[in-house]
Parts: structure tokens; sequence; C-alpha cells
């Protein structure tokens, strides 16, 4: 009787690439939840369309590519990039720029490389990046932290493009405090001067600090179920803490403090989840720590000289380019070889 | 002792209670023994017995052809018991490729009866050359699985630590695990053997992995009055590789171009020891070595002192075999290999036999891309970068993947067993060497062929100058007379 013969080794450990990625999903739900409860139902059908978006632009590309649906579809790598666009737009965005933002993301940034592992972009970042720069007024508006739709409102402002209760979606909408902090240093107005704007919570803007801090969690929560490493984040939010505490010191009345850098906009949800994509990112611990300390110089860069209020997009975008020769350039010594 | 690391490595479950337990006992005589004339690293034996020859139990049947094997890296190949030749002729042996290669086989008579041994009674009367060559007639090899002769890891030159690996670290085997237990003052005294072989060496240290206490207790005692250290390392898959070894015991990294010899360092495994010992002090040469017989698919798992040439099913059969085999591994869970069939022989190098019942190992989920994780670069024991290797092997681009040291690369399967996407990246590296190796050779053929026309040519046109030059001679000959 022949046995079934198969190559070693013969044992697994219990990993799984789509174990990951839900794991991922989870340590978002947090943050989502809080998101709610500041900003609206908004996110929430944000996170629906763009959901459904990435399942069917994955199913559509599959099926085009002639390739069998259900693993791809079941990896939960196209939801990833959903949830993550998803929790990175206003909750006022209309909802075909939730879908066409999403759509870009899996089917030219992702599916026309390859798919999974072979994209060169972060899919969800490439995605917000390209809503970013075609729709600036659009993707600026943010609720005003004054009061929150409700789930009609929301569902009114994404399919309509306005409120139910309220006349006008310019009532319940408001500059972000990066946006209103850079243009009031235009003005020439000092950072102590600015602090005193009713946007400024403790370290950064209201609730957006508070809805931070629990992305900070499902952060932690990835790095203790060892989903990513500790080099990227703390490389990000290391490097970006050093360079703006440096300008700070120099000048701390055009140049905000470290601690409102680290806890406005995208920085903490960038750092622990969409620069730690393994395969948009450096692989090396060496190399992740270069990759990550780019990322941080970066977003300072563009938030402080750069045109836009946020740069976390960009400068993972402009880091994910790099990754290879970060890799090539970081490749360890190998056993035997001299040091 | 300090004690060092190696760069990555993987916690393992160990599944050895399975088959630590109980004692070694012996295994059957079968009726027929089979005997591969490769079983070992280096050169193939040939035959010296004849079908129709009597032997007995310790002759040699087969050695090196047209040399002493102590002078080559070789060893000869014993009768396991007594009986009659029965056939030489082409068996299937256990081989990851599945070959059938040339094997002695022998009816047993049942008497066992051994051929007039040749024992030592004190060796350190003999210089270590003659220990050495003494031993290598004893047909003795790396009994822990690699087969490399052991006579050639003897020679004495400045070797300043001998280390004997009880490491045992690969998965379901616990052979050495047991040997330690039951035979620790063999081993000391192989130990011992082995030193003077090596002309002397200052230290002399017994390598076990923490999750041995029974073994490590038991050779601590014997060793408490000797210069023999008995040391406890971490547990950690591949601690027990010769080169991952001695860098947890000296610091020292050895790498693929050299020898552990040229940093003064010499590993042997427990079993080779404890062959030495008998082989010397018994003059007893490698007839028998101690097989876990393992897994779900048998009823009991344990060790069993085997016969060489036994063939596995007799051995399958004694531990209470299953109907419900699903595969059949030789060697360990991380590195052995699957074998189609259980009528192979026990060879030298055989030192673990896993019968998996149903669902016992996981068949790997199906393949999902690789997403870059790193995973596998984290536990490369030689900080290789396992992805990079995957992409190049992939790809067929060879001369990166060798630019990425994929000779380095020591098949541990470390990257494999850890990777989410279960990638079987050890195949990948395999069929890369394989190919490169394969396409070296060919190469080497084509060179060897445009070699033999340029001289061809070069004859040709010699002879014909030569030629016109006799004419020549002789027309002026010809002329003059």
């Amino acid at each position: 009787m022949p046995f079934k013969t198969s190559p070693s080794p013969f044992l697994y450990a219990p990993t799984d690439t789509s174990a990951i990625m839900r794991q991922v999903l989870y340590a978002l739900v947090p943050g989502l939840v809080i998101y709610v409860y500041f900003f609206g139902w908004g996110v929430v059908i944000n996170v629906l369309i763009a959901s459904l978006t990435a399942l069917s632009s994955e199913a559509l590309v599959l099926w085009l590519r002639n390739r069998p649906l259900r693993p791809s579809l079941s990896d939960g790598s196209a939801l990833v990039t959903a949830w993550l666009l998803a929790a990175a737009l206003s909750p006022f965005v209309p909802w075909w720029m939730t879908m066409l933002g999403t759509a870009f993301a899996i089917i030219v940034v992702k599916q026309l490389y390859g798919g999974l592992g072979y994209n060169p972009f972060n899919p969800a970042i490439a995605g917000y990046a390209m809503l970013l720069i075609s729709f600036p007024a659009d993707m600026g508006k943010w609720p005003a932290l004054t009061s929150q739709p409700g789930m009609l409102d929301s569902l009114s402002i994404i399919f309509n493009g306005h409120p139910l209760t309220v006349p006008t979606l310019d009532a319940l909408s408001g500059a972000t405090l990066l946006d209103t902090v850079k243009n009031s240093l235009k003005q020439s107005y000092t950072i102590q001067e600015i602090q005193q704007h009713p946007l400024f919570g403790y370290m950064g803007a209201k609730s957006v600090e508070v809805i931070n801090g629990v992305f900070l969690l499902g952060g932690l929560w990835l790095l203790y179920k060892r989903v990513i490493s500790w080099h990227i984040p703390v490389a990000v939010m290391g490097s970006l803490f050093l360079i703006s505490t440096f300008f700070f010191v120099w000048d701390s009345g055009i140049y905000p403090s470290p601690l409102y850098h680290l806890v406005s906009g995208g920085v903490i949800l960038g750092a622990f989840f969409i620069a730690t994509d393994p395969v948009t990112a450096a692989t090396s611990n060496q190399g992740r720590l270069i990759y990550g300390a780019g990322i941080g110089i970066l977003v300072y860069i563009i938030r402080t000289w750069g045109g836009y209020p946020d740069g976390i997009a960009f400068a993972v975008l402009l880091m994910n380019i790099t990754a290879p020769m970060i890799d090539y350039y970081t490749q360890p010594r190998v056993f035997g070889y001299p040091k | 002792m300090r004690l060092w690391q190696f760069h990555g490595g993987v916690h393992l479950d160990g599944h050895k209670e399975l088959s630590s337990q109980v004692p070694i006992a012996q295994a059957n005589l079968p009726k027929f023994l089979i005997f591969p004339l490769l079983q070992h690293i280096g050169e193939p034996t040939e035959p010296i017995v004849h079908v129709g020859d009597k032997v007995l139990k310790g002759q040699i049947v087969a050695h090196c052809f047209g040399s002493d094997c102590s002078l080559m890296i070789s060893a000869p190949i014993h009768a396991s018991s007594s009986g009659t030749v029965v056939a030489i002729e082409l068996r299937p042996v256990p081989h990851p490729s599945q070959l059938t290669a040339i094997c002695i086989v022998i009816e047993t008579d049942g008497q066992d009866v051994w051929t007039e041994l040749n024992a030592i009674p004190d060796y350190t009367s003999l210089s270590p050359a003659a220990v050495r060559e003494h031993i290598a007639h004893a047909g003795i090899v790396g009994l822990g699985g690699a087969g490399f002769p052991s006579h050639v890891k003897l020679r004495p030159q400045d070797i300043d630590t001998l280390v004997i690996n009880g490491a045992e670290c690969e998965p379901y085997i616990t052979c050495d695990d047991r040997l330690m237990q039951e035979c620790p003052q063999d081993i000391l005294e192989g130990a011992q053997i082995l030193r003077h072989t090596l002309g002397g060496t200052k230290r002399c240290i017994i390598a076990v992995e923490d999750n041995k206490p029974s073994a490590f207790q038991a050779l601590s005692q014997v060793a408490q009055s000797t210069s023999v250290e008995v040391v406890k390392v971490p547990t950690l898959y591949p601690t027990g590789g010769e080169r991952q070894l001695i860098k947890v015991l000296t610091g020292k990294e050895v790498g693929r171009a050299q020898f552990p010899a040229s940093i003064g360092v010499v590993v042997h495994n427990v079993e080779t020891t404890r062959a030495v010992f008998r082989a010397v002090t018994q003059g007893r040469p490698l007839v028998s070595r101690v097989v876990t017989v393992t897994g779900n698919g048998v009823d009991c798992p344990q060790n069993l002192e085997v016969l060489l040439g036994t063939p596995m099913r007799e051995v399958l059969a004694q531990c209470g075999r299953k109907s419900d085999i699903e595969q059949l591994i030789m060697g360990g869970g991380m590195m052995g290999y699957a074998l189609p069939r259980d009528d192979l022989p026990m060879i030298k190098t055989t030192n673990c036999l896993i019968a998996s019942g149903p669902g016992e190992l996981r068949v790997p989920p199906p393949l999902l891309p690789c997403i870059r994780c790193n995973a596998c670069a984290q536990v490369c024991p030689i900080h290789l970068l396992p992805q990079q290797l995957y992409w190049h092997c992939k790809a067929k681009d060879f001369k990166r993947a060798q630019a990425y040291h994929l000779f380095d690369c020591i098949d541990c399967g470390c990257c494999a067993y850890v990777c989410p996407s279960h990638i079987p990246l050890v195949s990948y590296y395999r069929y890369a060497k394989a190919e490169i190796r394969a396409s070296e050779r060919e190469h080497k053929k084509a060179e060897q062929a445009q070699q033999r026309h340029e001289f061809r040519l070069f004859r040709v046109e010699r002879e014909k100058k030569e030629r016109a030059e006799r004419h020549k001679q002789r027309a002026k000959g010809v002329d003059s007379g």
C-alpha cells in the first residue's frame, strides 16, 4: 500500500494570512466605535459602502483574470483596504467618492499589479491620496465638533449631499484643526494664540485626539498579538516626535508641539495600520526603522511646509517606493560570513 | 558556562512524550535483511560477498572499491545477523527521490552468530591513528541523521573542543534521549575514546536540550569526576544542527565554506559516540542502532534497537501498526522525508520513523500569496531572506537566488513552518539548488566536450604537419639518394 508523500516540513505553525487580516479588522473596531460616538453614523455607512465596493471590485477583476474567487475574497485583504480607507475619510464624503476611492484602490493599485502581495503601494492610502488630490474641497469637509449628525442626517448627507434636519451641510461642518492651524499660521498668528481656538483639546484636536487614542489601543493590541512588529510604528512616531521637538524648541511660536503632531490627523492610524502593511513596507527590522523614520519626517515636512494640512498619505506612498531599495541595502549578515 | 544564541529558530511542539516514556527494546530478528551499498555521505561501497555465501553477524559484506575505507570518505557495511546472501540486486531504498539501488539481501538463519570480534582492551595504548582506523573499519557514520563517515571527522588537526551532540531538537525523535538516560556511561567512555582519537582535546562538552532533564541528570552523574562538561542548552529548533550548536556553545560561526575543525571544534552525535564505544571496547561494528518508532499510526510508540537492514514493515508490526497509517516519515517532523512504501530497509541514518495517523500531520491549508510579512526571515537560523529567495527561485532567477546565499540554506524548514500563507518555501529552495547543480554539471560537460574538440583539432593539425614534415624528409632522402 503506497503512502501519501509530501515534502518536509510536516509541521506548521497555526498561523494564517486570513487570520492576520481578520485581526487587523478587529483592531480597527474600537476606533471606529469611538468615531461614531463623536462624528455620527457616517463612518459606518462609509465602511459598508467601501466593503461592498472592495469585494465586488475584487470579484470583478478576479473574474476577468480567470482566477478562483473564493480564496482571494475570503483572505480578508480587500476588507482591510476598505475599512482603512473608510476610517480615513470624512463621514460627510458623498457615497460615490467612497466607491471611487475603494474601486481605484482595489482595481488599479492592487489587482492591476497582480493582487495581494504584488502591489508596490498600499491600496487604501493610494485610494485616499487619489481622492485627496481630485476632490480637495469635499475631502476637507469634516463635522464640526459642536453637534453630531444622527443616522438619518448621515444617510442623507452621504446620498443626497445635504442633511435632513438642518438646512445646510455647512451648518454641521467645519475645518479640521490641522487646517485651522495651518491657515492661522499663514495669517501670522502664533501657536499660543491659535491654542485658544475652541477646536483645541488637551494636545490636539478635541475628539480627534480621543479617536486616535483608541486607534492607538487597537494598534497596541496588534503589537501584543505580534501581527505587527514595533519597528515601524515606533520609527514613524519617534522620528516625527524628534523632528517636531527640534523645531518646537527652536521657535515654539510658529512650530506646534510634538504632542500636537502625534495625536493630530492620521499619524496613529497610519503608523500602526497603514505603514505596517507588510506588502508595501521594508521587511528587515533595520529596514523597517529607516522606512518608518522616513514616513515620520515626511509627515512633518508636508504638514509644515507643504500644501496639504496632513501628510501621512503622501509620506507613506513616497516611502512605499523606497521599500525595495531599503531592503536591498539592509540585508542581514548571513551566518558564518565575516562581520 | 556562558551560552550564545543563533538568530531565529522556532519553538516546536516536540511530540516526544509519545515515545520517550518506555525503555529501549530489542527489535525482532527479521527473515530478510537488506543492505543498500550507500548508507552514508561519500563514496559508495562494493559488495565483497556473492549470492549463496554464508555470512556471520558483524562480517563486512561491502566496502570501498580498491582502497581502504579509512582513507576515503566512506564506510564499510557489515552483515547485521548471520545467514545466507540470497540476492544482490536493485531494490527500493529510503531516499527522498524514491530511488532504487543495488542492495545485498541476506536471509537470516535465526542463529545470530557473531563473527570473531576484535576488541581493544586498552585503547590508550594505541595511537590515535590506529584507533581511528579501527573506527573506520567498524562502519561508523554520523547517526544523528546526516551519515557523514565519522572517522573523517576524527583526524587530529589542532582540535581543542569535542562536542557530543545530544540536543535532539527535531520533533518526535527520542532515540538519543533514551540512549542518554539508559547508557550514559557508554556515551561518556565513547567521548573519552573520541578525545584520544583527536589527539586529546582540551575540552569535551556534552550538550543536551533542556527539555530532556532525565538525560541531563544521568549524564551529569556519570561525568561528575571527569573533565567532561555536560551542558544544558535552551530548547530551540534547530539547536541540534552542528553549526548552530557550535554557535550556542562557543559563540563562533562556522560558515558553509568552512569545516568546524577549522576553528578547532568537532561535533559527534551521542549515538555515534556510543557506537564508537562499542566498536573499540567490544570490537562490535555498527550492525544496529536505536530507532524511534512513533506517531499515531502505531499502538505502542517506542524506541527499538534495530538491526540495520531490517525492513520497516517488521518494525512497524512490532510496534502495533494500525491499518490507517497516512504517511510514513523517515527522520523528524521538520527535516525528514516521506516514504511511499514500508518494505524499505532501515539504514544507518534511520533515526526515526513517524507513522502518522489520520489528521496527525496537518495538511497545509490552501496556498495564499506571500504578503512579505517577513516571519520567515525572523526565524531563519542562517539569517537569510527566505522571501527574497522565494521570489527569485519562483522566477527561476537562480543567479539572484545564489547572490542571496541560496546555498547557505540548511533546509531546516523554519521558514515554511511559520509562513502564514503556507508556501512550501523549502521545496522551492531544493528545486533551485537541484537545478543549479544540474546546470553546473551540464556546463562542465560542455566545457570538457569543448576541450576535447579543441584538442582533437590541434592533434589533427599536428599530425598533418608531422606528415608533411615526413613527406618532405622522405622527398629530401630520395633526392639525395
